[in-house]
């Protein structure tokens, strides 16, 4: 793996990813190995969109590694209330710090500000469409729990926006799967990302639902994602789909025992608390591995060995 | 070829229904209903004066309808016949000088262009204050924003940064 950045899944290949999982399952077993590789280093945070796991996770993750952080906190405290752009903010902090994870409302984003900077910097999320990193933990996930090959996975809930699945169906294609989308029509996979996957996989792989009853028994993962009801023009168009799109104990029966089912988190209501406690439950687990992921990644992009361990320092 | 006129389609007569020009540029083969995005392209609304013909829907035997833009005294840049390839991809580009066309050329549709269309994606960020310059990739039968990733297929002419 050598990228300066990580924009979006689509640049990385099958090798880049297993190299990703593969170290970061090094990391998951004995963290202490690399708790001082990136003593020194520091990692700047540019949030312009609230955030939780994926904010946190990156912040754990270079502790662990060693080094720290630099915040730009609250977009209400920051100099974009004076109006700077973010090509200025990206160039200030780049000073600050050795790598930068950017989240921004705005599509396309994190490929402007990376033409700003020469440190590394890491998509977090631009506005609807990718977020790469957190891919990485979910295909980690998957490869755990049901393997990344001969793979029948359902996606759904808001596809349209979701930037999270964008980015996870990219990455799928690299693999041998079959990726089955369910959503009300409204939020359909947007046509970009539909025409990406015929491109990279001939559109075999690929097909399209409105209802989960019609893939449900035949799927390994199932991953859900929040409807949300602001997307909606109005309330009862709303009401109409979002019940559609939750799952519970009842609604599993017709599923495979092995089914894995994933979650970006936060949740609201798709997916019941009963399931939870299920066999099933995969996405808390999914939350924690960001931290060993994110471990592994930030080391790939900030080792100038090209490697892991290619100048055989460990 | 001694002149501005088209010989491959055979219209003459339709031909003469637009004036020769002395010097400029001859774009034929636009199809039928895009001359007026082709003036837009090339920023010519008439307010400067500039002596241009335009021939709309005339018959044609590779586009059975096309449109002709004659400009008297102006030869296209590159840049701006990548443009005009977006929305007249089977367009001929003539220059004359002294009434005779000394070149003659199909446009060829770049890989990118940039700086030329504007992004309808209200949630790109080549739509704020950034001092970014807009990109955008060909494609077989559309454009795509090379920061959003939105195709445009039609209406491409819309898009046009003027």
């Amino acid at each position: 793996m050598r990228h300066d950045h990580l924009i979006t899944s689509k640049q990385l290949s099958r090798a880049d990813i297993e190299t990703v999982l593969d170290y970061a399952a090094e990391i998951d077993a004995d963290p202490s190995a690399v708790a001082d590789r990136h003593a020194g280093t520091v990692l700047g945070l540019l949030f312009f969109e609230p955030s939780t796991r994926t904010k946190m996770s990156f912040e754990t993750a270079m502790k662990r590694l060693g080094g720290d952080i630099v915040d730009m906190g609250s977009v209400e405290s920051s100099s974009v209330t004076k109006g700077e752009t973010l090509a200025d903010t990206v160039r200030v902090i780049e000073g600050y710090a050795d790598a930068l994870v950017l989240r921004h409302p705005k599509q396309g984003s994190a490929t402007m500000a990376s033409e700003f900077v020469d440190v590394p910097l890491v998509n977090a999320g631009d506005g609807a469409g990718h977020h790469p990193s957190q891919t990485l933990l979910d295909l980690y996930t998957i490869r755990e729990n049901a393997g990344l090959d001969d793979l029948t996975i359902g996606i759904m809930g808001d596809l349209k926006y979701g930037r999270t699945v964008h980015s996870l169906a990219y990455a799928l294609t690299n693999f041998d799967t079959r990726q089955h989308f369910i959503s009300p029509e409204s939020l359909q996979l947007p046509r970009e990302v539909v025409y990406d996957l015929h491109q990279q996989q001939d559109g075999t792989g690929i097909r399209e639902h409105d209802a989960l009853e019609e893939v449900l028994p035949s799927l390994d993962v199932l991953y859900v994602t929040r409807i949300q009801r602001e997307r909606f023009p109005d309330e009862n168009e709303y009401q109409k789909v979002a019940g559609e799109y939750q799952i519970d104990a009842e609604t599993l029966e017709a599923a495979s025992d092995d089914l894995t089912v994933m979650h970006p988190l936060p949740r609201v209501d798709e997916i019941a608390p009963e399931i939870d406690e299920t066999d099933h439950a995969a996405y808390f687990e999914q939350a924690h591995n960001g931290v060993p992921i994110r471990m592994a990644l930030l080391d790939l992009l900030l080792s100038d060995d090209a490697g892991i361990r290619g100048d055989g320092d460990e | 070829m001694s002149n501005g006129h088209d010989h491959h389609d055979g219209n003459d007569d339709h031909e003469l229904r637009v004036s020769k020009i002395r010097d400029g540029t001859v774009i034929d083969h636009v199809h039928g209903g895009q001359a007026l995005n082709v003036l837009a392209i090339l920023g010519i609304d008439g307010t400067n004066g500039e002596e241009v013909s335009v021939g709309m829907n005339v018959p044609s035997d590779r586009l059975a309808r096309k449109d002709i833009v004659k400009v008297e005294g102006r030869e296209l840049s590159q840049d701006e016949v990548d443009v005009l390839s977006l929305i007249a991809p089977d367009a001929t580009i003539n220059i004359v000088r002294d009434f005779d066309v000394v070149e003659k050329h199909r446009v060829e549709r770049p890989d990118v262009v940039e700086s030329v269309l504007s992004c309808p994606n209200p949630g790109c960020i080549t739509t704020g204050d950034e001092p970014v310059t807009s990109r955008f990739s060909v494609l077989e039968d559309g454009v795509r924003c090379s920061y959003c990733e939105t195709i445009v297929r039609d209406e491409i002419a819309s898009l046009i940064d003027t």
